[in-house]
């Protein structure tokens, strides 16, 4: 479990990006809920934290590819491979991210 | 309609078949293409092709591929249109078809004594010369041409861009932002040459400038646009002019012939990106199983360009009364919008270095 930032850090609509020994991960606050998906883009490289945010998806900033960030799935080309989710926590105004789970895949 | 033929096995026709299938058209779909290769993406070429971080990137996978169902007619040519329903291909075959998408994309314009990079064999050929090069020489600073130069860099090539503009890429970005694009190559260490046409390429490398200075250069590579490619459809029954001459939704003057991508020129506008190749093969193919053009066209005209490790966004129209909403020039990081000439407040178009998230949001505001 990582902490990711503080919840006032990320309002509704807004996105975080976080990178350590892990995968880079972007962190959404969609309207009050906040999910935590692997940043890049599985169709080519772009950071999806910089993507649009539109209800639980999110469209890539480079080639519109969209995500549901729920189950990570891909909802229209050019992606066709889901990207991972983690769980999140939300504890006393803080944002923490479930790494661990994935980490022998990072 | 029982059979659609389409032609150009790229980008374009490969989502035109997609399209095709997704609404519902479950006849016979014939894809011909020039190339002995199925469908691949041309963006990686310039880049992570060239650098050798990957392969051909293929645009469908073994499951996209059995669910299109098509026959593919690879490293055929079409050779001429011979009537509304009827394509002569190179092997001195013919295919009949109902409905007929045209895809067959652009050709590189090219100098004697060039490399150019459309294609993957293009690329393969250029990265094996890369190999032993020193001196690379790269004609024409647009966005071909610079990631070109950057990937060069980045192998620890000398390289040397002329452009034969004033300034790079001033008929899609307009001066001042194009200024800022060519400085990316001065930042990283490429010469950048403007204002200076090429007289010819020597046999053995070198680039002979018009004003009798020669640029040393052991490969050099064109990057001085394309035309569209529609030799095979001189003299038939398909209108052509700059490109297939198409409605706003992509319909030929045949009700039954579409076309889409680098080659269309639709109602007098002829798109040349990524993006456009795929949005053009949604409206397109509906057209043709409508029968009529029952939709048209956005001009979204979005365009990425990755060079020196800066991306660059644009999108819209670049206009005189251009401005910096974010960041700065200086720093190569920032988003800047274009401003309608008679109405200051209406964003037509934007540009950003390194500035995703901003160029994303803002565009959502384009007019």
């Amino acid at each position: 479990m990582i902490r990711a930032c503080a919840l006032m850090d990320l309002p509704p609509g807004e996105a975080v990006r976080i990178v350590g020994p892990h995968a880079p991960i972007a962190v959404f606050n969609a309207d009050g809920v906040v999910y935590a998906i692997d940043d890049t883009c599985t169709h080519q490289d772009a950071s999806l934290s910089e993507g649009w945010l539109e209800g639980c998806f999110v469209e890539c900033p480079l080639h519109a590819a969209s995500f549901d960030l729920r189950t990570g799935e891909p909802t229209c080309l050019p992606a066709k491979r889901p990207v991972r989710t983690y769980p999140v926590r939300v504890e006393d105004g803080v944002v923490y991210v479930e790494v661990e789970v994935n980490k022998d895949v990072a | 309609m029982k059979t659609i033929a389409i032609i150009g096995a790229s980008l374009a026709g490969l989502r035109s078949a997609q399209a095709l299938r997704q609404q519902g058209y479950d006849g016979r779909i014939v894809l011909i293409g020039d190339e002995v290769h199925l469908p691949y993406d041309r963006p990686p070429l310039s880049k992570d092709f060239l650098l050798g971080k990957v392969e051909a990137v293929p645009l469908a996978d073994q499951e996209d591929l059995d669910e299109l169902n098509a026959e593919w007619r690879l490293g055929v040519k079409a050779t001429g249109l011979l009537s509304a329903r009827e394509i002569e291909l190179s092997d001195d075959t013919t295919v009949e078809a109902d409905g007929i998408v045209i895809a067959t994309g652009g050709l590189p314009r090219t100098i004697p004594g060039t490399h150019v990079l459309r294609s993957l064999d293009d690329a393969i050929k250029l990265r094996e010369a890369f190999g032993t090069a020193q001196h690379i020489g790269v004609i024409g600073a647009g966005f071909i041409g610079a990631e070109i130069a950057s990937s060069a860099r980045a192998l620890g090539k000398d390289v040397t861009v002329v452009e034969a503009l004033p300034t790079p890429l001033t008929r899609v970005l307009g001066a001042e932002m194009g200024t800022a694009c060519g400085h990316l190559h001065g930042d990283h260490g490429s010469t950048l040459i403007t204002g200076i046409n090429v007289d010819s390429v020597n046999v053995d490398g070198g680039i002979n400038l018009a004003d009798g200075r020669v640029v040393d250069a052991d490969v050099v590579v064109a990057g001085i646009g394309t035309r569209p490619a529609t030799d095979w459809l001189a003299g038939g029954p398909v209108n052509l002019d700059n490109g297939v001459l198409c409605d706003a939704g992509g319909v030929t003057n045949l009700k039954n012939v579409v076309a889409v991508g680098d080659v269309a020129n639709c109602a007098g506008h002829r798109a040349e990106h990524w993006t456009s190749a795929t949005e053009q093969a949604q409206v397109a193919t509906r057209n043709l199983l409508a029968g009529e053009t029952v939709a048209t066209h956005t001009r979204g005209g979005y365009v990425w360009s990755d060079q020196y490790g800066v991306r660059i966004q644009f999108i819209g129209r670049a206009t005189d009364d251009v401005r910096v909403e974010d960041g700065s020039i200086e720093d190569r990081k920032f988003v800047a919008t274009y401003r309608d000439g008679e109405n200051p407040d209406d964003i037509v178009g934007i540009v950003a270095m390194s500035n995703a998230r901003l160029f994303t949001r803002l565009r959502r505001n384009l007019k």
